[in-house]
């Protein structure tokens, strides 16, 4: 159990907190530029404010 | 399966939006006010009538707080169950607590500049109220926490947008800002008086903590939330890249946090926390300018509707001082540049342009494209959203330039010292320097006010209309299985 001393000493937390913290940022960079068919699928969510268009669809219904 | 057609009005709980979006008219138009009169009170000083209640140290965080809380804090909640409620299609989860949000936070806003002008203070910035009314924030804070999760947990719409991770990130860093800042002892129960739990250095270190990150989340984040749905909705076209918009809001949650100590530049606090903060400050750029540049860029193809729309005019303006101020920010942030710049009025230009400049335009904006829809009318008149948009752009112009001359004149004649090593200036000398452009804030300041009150008779007489003659309702169809 001495190996959790180790977390109660501040110079250790804040580097590790930083590492972890960059290296899920790194990861979420990689998971929305990474790959192209997910790319897609994330850029198809720009539309939801125009899903519930009752302008567009009052437009639609004097057509 | 049938259809029903029903109005997005019965569908949704547009009451509340209805409420807080008048507030933040009205507080906008109040603490407005009360900034131009603080500001004339520095160049022209009778102007304290020797009257206690209005001094420039009880009225100007009456001012702050009617701004920050009253104007902004009542157009998040106005936009943030608008946006919500429509983007998750679904309705909020309880009309009693967004109605107990309303009251809980208008009266503590009232309150708040009611015991300021008593002399109550916590003398905390951005955090004046004294312990009772940051129970009743808290308090307030916890329903609305529970109101937008819980209407986001029962949403139609599988995916979460992304103008709600940002309403989401503000509700969640504003609890943890206030709960902590406000740790303080009260010195008897029946006392409005308390102490706070931290001294010293850690104090500031504390309320510096907050008061950047109540920037950072209040005041950038919620508002970005605003943008990213109102900026589409009035150029009629998606924002310019989703993806973008998921880097920006990650990037902005993680580097914020760290920023606070730059206001401690050259103070008791370690060297190496100011160094830290200086460094997340410079890289807080590429997030604020990715944002910004994904607003602007939204407009890509529809630049015409510049010349022809006063709100788009009002969106993509608050874009581009969102951007010149988080660039000044950092700026301001390097520590060679803040021995200059700071205790000075460079600080007040800087938060002028963000909060005239960005925040309230991108509210004045968003209020503008929905307050309309949420009385199903149209706006009384258009031209004077025109005649708006240029006080105010006029307005936040003379504020700034003044503000930086003033500044930067300010830090010179301090730093000065004559041959035999002595300061050059007395300090009752630099604030004789300042008074002509003291004089051009208050200007500045009268300006923005003014197009302020054209809004309000304008929003005032919106609601009147739509009151008086709800004209054709918008239909939206609803299947059921």
């Amino acid at each position: 159990m001495g190996w959790l001393y180790w977390f109660a000493s501040y110079e250790h937390t804040k580097p590790l907190a930083m590492v972890i913290l960059f290296v899920t940022f790194v990861g979420i960079v990689i998971y929305v530029y990474g790959s192209k068919k997910r790319g897609e699928r994330l850029e198809t969510y720009k539309d939801i404010p125009f899903l519930d268009d009752d302008e567009t669809k009052m437009r639609e219904d004097k057509k | 399966m049938s259809t029903t057609e029903i109005s997005s009005n019965e569908q949704y709980n547009f009451d509340i939006v209805r409420r807080f979006s008048f507030m933040a008219v009205l507080w906008g138009l109040i603490g407005m006010s009360i900034g131009v009169w603080i500001a004339s009170e520095l160049a022209w000083p009778f102007m304290n009538f020797d009257i206690p209640y209005i001094t420039f140290g009880r009225f100007r965080p009456a001012h702050t707080t009617t701004v920050i809380f009253g104007f902004g804090g009542s157009a998040l909640f106005a936009t943030s169950y608008y946006i919500v409620q429509r983007t998750c299609q679904t309705r909020l989860i309880s009309d009693f607590m967004a109605n107990f949000t309303f009251w809980g936070w208008t009266a503590a806003v009232a309150l708040a500049d009611i015991t300021y002008m008593l002399g109550y203070t916590q003398s905390r910035e951005y955090a004046e109220m004294e312990w009772p009314l940051d129970i009743l924030v808290e308090v307030v804070w916890v329903a609305y926490m529970a109101v937008f999760i819980g209407t986001i947990m029962k949403r139609k719409q599988p995916h979460i947008y992304v103008a709600n991770w940002f309403y989401l990130s503000f509700i969640l860093a504003t609890a943890l800002l206030h709960t902590f800042n406000n740790l303080a002892v009260p010195i008897s129960l029946f006392s409005m008086k308390s102490y706070s739990l931290f001294a010293g250095t850690q104090d500031a270190m504390t309320q510096w903590w907050y008061g950047h990150n109540a920037v950072g989340f209040f005041l950038t984040a919620a508002f970005l939330g605003m943008m990213y749905y109102f900026v589409p909705k009035q150029a009629g076209r998606p924002v310019y890249s989703y993806r973008l918009s998921i880097v920006h809001f990650w990037a902005l949650s993680f580097l914020y946090m760290w920023v606070g100590a730059h206001h401690l530049h050259w103070t008791a606090l370690p060297d190496w926390t100011s160094t830290l903060a200086a460094t997340f400050s410079i890289m807080l750029l590429l997030p604020s300018w990715g944002g910004m540049i994904n607003g602007i860029m939204t407009l890509s193809g529809a630049w015409d509707k510049l010349r022809t729309d006063p709100i788009m005019r009002f969106l993509i303006v608050a874009l581009s001082f969102y951007g010149m101020s988080t660039f000044e920010g950092p700026l301001m942030a390097l520590k060679d540049v803040n021995a200059l710049s700071h205790y000075t009025d460079w600080t007040v230009g800087h938060v002028h342009s963000g909060a005239l400049g960005w925040v309230a335009m991108v509210s004045f904006g968003s209020l503008y494209h929905m307050i309309p829809r949420v009385w199903n009318t149209k706006i009384w008149s258009e031209k004077l959203i025109g005649i708006h948009f240029w006080l105010a752009t006029i307005g936040v112009l003379l504020y700034i330039t003044a503000m930086w001359i003033s500044g930067i004149t300010q830090g010179l004649m301090w730093r000065a010292f004559d041959q035999y090593g002595n300061l050059q200036y007395s300090f009752v000398e630099s604030v004789a320097a300042m008074h002509p452009l003291y004089a051009m804030r208050a200007i500045g300041g009268m300006f923005y006010v003014t197009g302020m009150l054209l809004m309000f008779i304008n929003i005032v007489m919106t609601i009147r209309q739509g009151n008086k003659a709800p004209v054709a309702v918008p239909v939206m169809t609803v299947a059921h299985a």
